[in-house]
């Protein structure tokens, strides 16, 4: 039961920030179907910097250094999506989607090129110490990223509904012409938008894989967990409170494939692979009975022309 | 997640010279982002440990000539061609869904799908291998129905069903292959399913096409005749979606649902109708690639989604949409593929020939951009003629009076 508590709790977090990024990102009318590409940089950029960091630094830095690294790294890679679909009006599943290739390879090449110069492997797997990121409390060992989770879910929530800003971004996704006429900047707004998401979504690559595993293979990439995060983004209608529930819904299925087999879940007699499944299925199922009432930010997809009325 | 129905990239497929160039355009700009990456990662080597091989490909090792002796020389060209008729058939199922205004994501589900109902007709059910792969099309097919039909009665984007599905589509065929070791597909000693020519030869797509052996000609071991399978797939899609009222019905669609529906089309059929065909194209593109035996499955190590239906994303959109450019497109990214493969791996990694896919995509999204400056670089002589016969034509006028 704790293990069960504490997978949850790792992968419940990771689906927040990420959808959060994602709710951000809409909010401001950019559909990010590049969340998964984000992740994956902000992981493999986190992760290098936290082997090549020397073991001298004191863990506090270390841990800070590595999640400076990877929100930092997501930043600037979603800025590619910002540019494409803001500036140059690009088709935004396309651009997403181009930037998703395009994450899975680049993290490939940095890896094997710094497991090269190592020992002149060609491996795609980095191994890591994360003794840094953990505590315990009590019976469970829990992560630095349950703390920057929380602390992030309530900050967003706070910019999102009672600043000028957030409500200014919320404007620029329901109707941009509007708030254009208001004055607001329509493009500032959404690269401001698209930034957010970066942001946390590097954050989030890494806390997918820093407290659950030692080593890790990049031609996996994040598993999906991306693509998940906008079903629970959806789920969670696009509101910060609906999100932290809908993430730790989902959660609870990431956590079963886990731990299936210390659990009376070993009588049952499934594969791997079909707890693996059910999360992607439990998605379905719920968009499926959810997707009539379904609210989305109504402007998002369609990149805004000042000139267009 | 809704989609304007005004995507540009319909808008952009009139115009076969234009999409040629700005196709061109893409690719070069690719290219020197690669070359840039290169010379970043290992600037001694980069050209011709890195660049060179990635240009040649497959071509590299023609003029070998200790290969010439054995007459292997051009099995890497074989190669490109074997690997060229999968990314055809996904950059066709990719190119027949953005026609009917649908963005199939999904193909990489719908290739695993395929690839799992064709590998268990020849190596459980041994049957022949136009079988197979009629059975990997119906699977495709069958895994394309599904965000069709969410999207055609529940609303729901087809871009998030056909993601979810890729993973369930991938998670089930690795379970039923893998099954703890005990799958019937399953050869445990190689830990992959079994090779087809050792235990269903005729489940193989033949090599010999009108008398020529392919085999003889190129000496790569899984060559057959499924690049000219892909082709004439091309062709019909082209006939079908220009010259029948079918392919009109679904563009359409594609176009202006609501304006189609106020025509007489059945918009929702049309919708899973035109993901139906597209998960069969994927599905086909499976089965021409594990059928003709170059490559077995392996469940334990395919965590990821085959690379394959991503890259069909890249072979469309490269090809404008337009199903016989995806023939050419498609070998262009095999090609791409094969290169990277043949740089020296120790100084670069032969995913730098994804990179280079990627950032092709990437410019691909705004390739519009490009064909815009194209058009009025392209008319601006014939303008400039047209001013100046005004000109004459005024001056001319004026003498008169």
């Amino acid at each position: 039961m704790t293990l069960l508590i504490k997978y949850t709790l790792i992968y419940g977090i990771v689906l927040m920030l990420v959808a959060l990024g994602g709710c951000f990102s809409e909010h401001s009318g950019v559909i990010n179907i590049a969340l998964e590409g984000i992740m994956v940089v902000g992981a493999m950029a986190g992760l290098l910097v936290l082997v090549m960091l020397p073991s001298s630094i004191v863990a506090f830095w270390r841990v800070f250094l590595s999640i400076a690294s990877a929100a930092l790294a997501g930043l600037l890679y979603s800025a590619l999506l910002a540019f494409a679909s803001i500036n140059l009006k690009a088709d935004q599943t396309i651009g997403g989607t181009a930037l998703n290739v395009l994450a899975t390879a680049i993290a490939l090449v940095l890896v094997k090129r710094y497991n090269n110069g190592l020992g002149g492997t060609q491996s795609p797997k980095l191994s890591f110490a994360n003794g840094d990121f953990l505590f315990t409390i009590g019976p469970i060992t829990v992560n630095v990223f349950l703390f920057i989770g929380l602390i992030l879910l309530v900050v967003a929530a706070i910019v999102l509904y009672r600043t000028r800003f957030g409500l200014r971004l919320m404007a620029c996704g329901e109707h941009p012409q509007a708030a254009d006429s208001v004055g607001i900047n329509v493009y500032k707004m959404r690269w401001a938008g698209v930034l957010i998401s970066g942001f946390l979504g590097g954050i989030g690559g890494l806390a997918y894989i820093v407290p659950a595993a030692q080593i890790w293979n990049f031609e996996v990439g994040v598993s999906g967990m991306g693509f998940l995060a906008l079903a629970v983004m959806i789920f969670g209608q696009w509101k910060p409170g609906r999100i932290f529930l809908a993430a730790m819904f989902f959660a609870v299925f990431k956590a079963l494939a886990n731990i299936y087999d210390s659990t009376f879940l070993s009588a049952l007699n499934l594969t791997k692979e079909i707890y693996n499944m059910m999360p992607f299925l439990a998605s379905m199922i719920i968009l499926a009975f959810t997707s009539k009432k379904s609210r989305a930010p109504k402007a998002e997809g369609a990149p805004y022309d000042k000139g267009m009325r | 997640m809704k989609k304007k129905n005004t995507s540009p990239l319909l808008e952009r497929t009139k115009g076969g010279l234009t999409s040629v160039i700005a196709a061109l355009i893409c690719i070069v700009i690719g290219l020197i982002f690669g070359l840039v990456f290169l010379f970043i990662l290992d600037a001694e080597h980069a050209w011709k440990e890195g660049f060179v091989p990635i240009i040649q490909a497959g071509f590299r090792n023609v003029g070998n000539e200790t290969l010439k002796k054995v007459g292997m020389n051009w099995a890497t060209v074989g190669q490109e061609i074997v690997e060229a008729a999968p990314l055809i058939m996904t950059g066709l199922s990719v190119a027949f869904a953005f026609k009917t205004g649908l963005f199939n994501i999904g193909a990489a589900g719908q290739y695993t799908v395929g690839a799992f109902g064709g590998l268990f007709c020849a190596i459980v059910l041994h049957l022949p291998w136009w079988a197979c792969l009629l059975v990997a099309t119906l699977f495709g097919a069958l895994w394309g129905a599904i965000p069709g039909l969410f999207k055609a009665y529940l609303n729901i984007n087809e871009v998030i069903t056909s993601i979810m599905f890729n993973w369930i589509g991938l998670y089930a065929v690795n379970t039923l292959i893998y099954n703890r070791g005990n799958g019937v597909m399953y050869n445990l000693k190689q830990s992959q399913t079994y090779a087809l020519k050792d235990v269903s030869p005729r489940s193989l797509i033949p090599s010999k096409l009108f008398g020529w052996d392919m085999y003889g000609t190129f000496k790569y071991g899984s060559i057959s005749i499924a690049i000219f399978l892909a082709i004439l797939v091309a062709v019909v899609i082209l006939v079908i979606l220009n010259k029948t009222t079918f392919g009109y019905e679904l563009k359409a669609c594609g176009h202006n649902a609501s304006a189609a529906k106020y025509a007489g089309i059945n918009e929702k059929r049309s919708i899973v109708l035109a993901m139906v065909i597209a998960g069969a194209l994927a599905g086909f593109g499976a089965g021409l690639y594990y059928l003709a035996g170059g490559a077995q499955w392996d469940p334990q190590n395919s965590t990821a989604l085959p690379s394959a239906g991503f890259d069909g994303i890249s072979v469309a959109l490269l090809a404008s949409l337009n199903p016989v450019g995806c023939i050419f497109s498609g070998l262009f990214i095999s090609h791409l593929s094969t290169g990277g493969a043949q740089m020296t791996q120790i100084y670069f990694p032969s995913e730098i020939a994804d990179v280079v896919s990627g950032i092709i995509i990437y410019l691909c999204a705004f390739s519009s951009l490009f064909k815009g400056k194209i058009l009025s670089l392209l008319s601006r002589p014939a303008k400039a003629k047209e001013k100046a016969t005004e000109q004459t034509a005024k001056e001319k006028e004026g003498n008169e009076q």
